[in-house]
């Protein structure tokens, strides 16, 4: 089947459950995950970036068991991630940290100059330690999508960023489904960022799937709202 | 944006420093008071000790991986270089590549223990393993025409190794010397603008970023344990060459502490801070003695020049350098726009 597909993924740490027989299918564009605090978010991004072991579960990214394959090797397959403490490499350019994906992923440097035209990154021979926050996010985001991926993970990508520079990260993330076909699962706080992303949303609490379905019908689920957005049901809903 | 202009950046910084670097080559030895005799030997050996500086350099600049056991393998290839020598007699240069490979190979498999650790407990385990090294160099001594394995003839009427042909006298070496360091820190060079350099600098910013990126981070800690080690190698190797003989008391395990000070004083993010680390390491010293001054006072130099280099200028001496040069470079772009 295309797309990701998780089934029963259950993740221990010693007595505690960070995610609970978790089954959840995501097919195309950009879907959501979110939840408060706690609730399983990262961890599902380290389970599919191998930096976490499931106890128990699968996950196949296009048909492809994703789970029994080494970590860096993953990259190969087209699994592309960002982190909530963005990862560029102050030492190298700008053009340099999304080049070593490419070339770590055997994908055309081609690829690199068309990746950072995508999100606009002027004057990209700049060292990353020379580089605002907002133009690291956007090298992020320019290593999720050189190559060829298939699916990218974005941990709060605009953490950090005021309205206008998240403004402009949102047209970037929302693009890239057409820009390089890839499948984009999005973790953020920001509801008005996930709501104008998001397609499809997942919801994680406590490391249970509490809702999973189309972004409006989820965020306006009583379930949702009590458990995430501390919304009483008589109250008048921020969504 | 095109990959010509990020190359041609550091193309133009190599450029800049291989021709520093050959100038100091051919004028150093017609310098009065340092061209000759002691001054000229103290100094063909703070650049051999370069090699060992750039390689601590590499590790700490490159990966973050803080290795306290440089000095230790300068020792294996020296013993490695005096032992194939009186072994086979072949010629120097083919002596020192088969030392960097035994280096290499001794250097990776002492730290695969140490593959996991990183900060503190691997600074502790390889200070551990230069102390070991220490220990063994101590024991068998170094080969000097000996019989059996240790090659050693213990009642001291051993011969030496004689010098390269192409650098018989103290002149002839110390150009000779001078070539090889700057050949192997131009490959060092090379390695560090290309693919395992850009790995590399991925797993300095962190672990979880460099394996996202496809980086099989196990394989690049091993491949940068094996070339900074053929590094130190053939710098024990042109120890060996420089006076015949080599003497233990040379390579306790309390020099390569020092070394690594020099290289945080230096410079550990560029190989001209290698250099400098090199010249910290063997000639001040030496220099202070020759003036008249208690050599030991390096140790309260590179002491307060570490909490310098660590609080102030994480760079070193090499990037204030850098950024002088930098400003120099832009207020004279300046003049020349305003004329």
């Amino acid at each position: 089947m295309a797309g990701l597909t998780l089934s029963n993924v259950t993740v221990r740490y010693g007595g505690v459950r960070s995610l609970d027989d978790v089954s959840m299918a995501f097919e195309r564009g950009v879907c959501g995950l979110i939840g408060p605090n706690g609730a399983g978010k990262t961890t599902t991004f380290n389970v599919l970036s191998g930096f976490t072991v499931a106890a128990t579960g699968s996950a196949e990214l296009d048909g492809m068991d994703l789970l029994r394959v080494a970590p860096h090797r993953r990259a190969r397959l087209g699994l592309r991630r960002s982190f909530q403490q963005e990862q560029v490499i102050r030492a190298l350019s700008a053009y340099d940290n999304v080049r070593l994906v490419a070339e770590h992923t055997r994908s055309a440097l081609t690829s690199v100059g068309r990746a950072l035209d995508y999100v606009g990154l002027a004057r990209a021979e700049r060292l990353g330690s020379e580089l605002t926050l907002l133009e690291r996010r956007l090298v992020e985001i320019a290593r999720c999508i050189v190559g060829q991926p298939r699916l990218v993970l974005l941990d709060e990508p605009a953490a950090g960023l005021d309205p206008t520079e998240s403004e402009r990260l949102l047209k970037l993330i929302t693009g890239i489904p057409d820009e390089v076909g890839a499948l984009v699962l999005l973790v953020d706080h920001d509801m008005d960022l996930v709501r104008a992303a998001c397609g499809t949303v997942a919801v994680l609490d406590f490391g249970k799937l509490i809702a999973f379905g189309s972004t409006h019908e989820v965020l306006a689920s009583a379930q949702v709202r009590r458990a995430y957005l501390g919304v009483e049901d008589d109250e008048e809903s921020a969504c | 944006m095109s990959p010509q202009s990020v190359a041609s950046n550091r193309t133009r910084g190599l450029i800049t420093g291989v021709a520093l670097a050959v100038l100091a080559v051919v004028l150093v030895p017609s310098l009065p008071g340092i061209g000759a005799g002691l001054g000229l030997r103290t100094l063909t050996v703070a650049v051999i000790y370069s090699l060992a500086a750039a390689s601590a350099g590499v590790l700490y600049g490159r990966l973050g991986l803080v290795s306290i056991m440089q000095v230790g393998l300068v020792a294996v290839g020296g013993w490695t270089t005096l032992r194939l020598h009186y072994a086979t007699g072949l010629p120097f240069e083919v002596v020192l590549l088969l030392a960097a490979l035994v280096t290499a190979v001794v250097g990776t498999v002492v730290s695969l223990p140490a593959l996991r650790l990183s900060g503190l407990s691997l600074a502790i385990t390889t200070l551990m393993i230069a102390g070991a090294l220490e220990v063994i160099v101590r024991y068998t001594g170094f080969p000097n025409g000996g019989p059996g394995f240790v090659g050693r003839d213990a009642t001291g009427s051993g011969s030496t190794m004689p010098r390269p042909s192409l650098g018989q006298d103290d002149q002839t070496y110390f150009r000779y010397v001078a070539v090889v360091v700057i050949v192997v820190l131009v490959l060092l060079w090379w390695l560090l603008a290309s693919r395992p350099g850009r790995a590399w600098a991925a797993i300095r910013q962190g672990d979880a970023g460099a394996m996202a990126s496809g980086i099989n981070t196990t394989a690049y800690r091993v491949l940068a344990l094996a070339v900074t080690s053929a590094v130190t190698g053939v710098a024990g190797a042109l120890l060996a060459a420089n006076s015949g003989v080599l003497d233990p008391v040379s390579f306790k395990a309390q020099q390569s502490v020092l070394l690594f000070a020099t290289v945080l004083i230096a410079g550990a993010f560029s190989l001209a801070g290698a250099v400098i680390g090199g010249l910290f390491f063997y000639w001040v010293p030496q220099l202070l003695n020759t003036w008249g001054v208690d050599g030991n006072l390096v140790f309260v130099i590179l002491g307060l020049g570490t909490v310098q280099a660590i609080t102030t200028a994480p760079h070193g001496i090499a990037g204030q350098l850098e950024n002088l040069s930098s400003a120099l470079r832009s207020r004279t772009g300046r003049r020349v726009e305003e004329s």
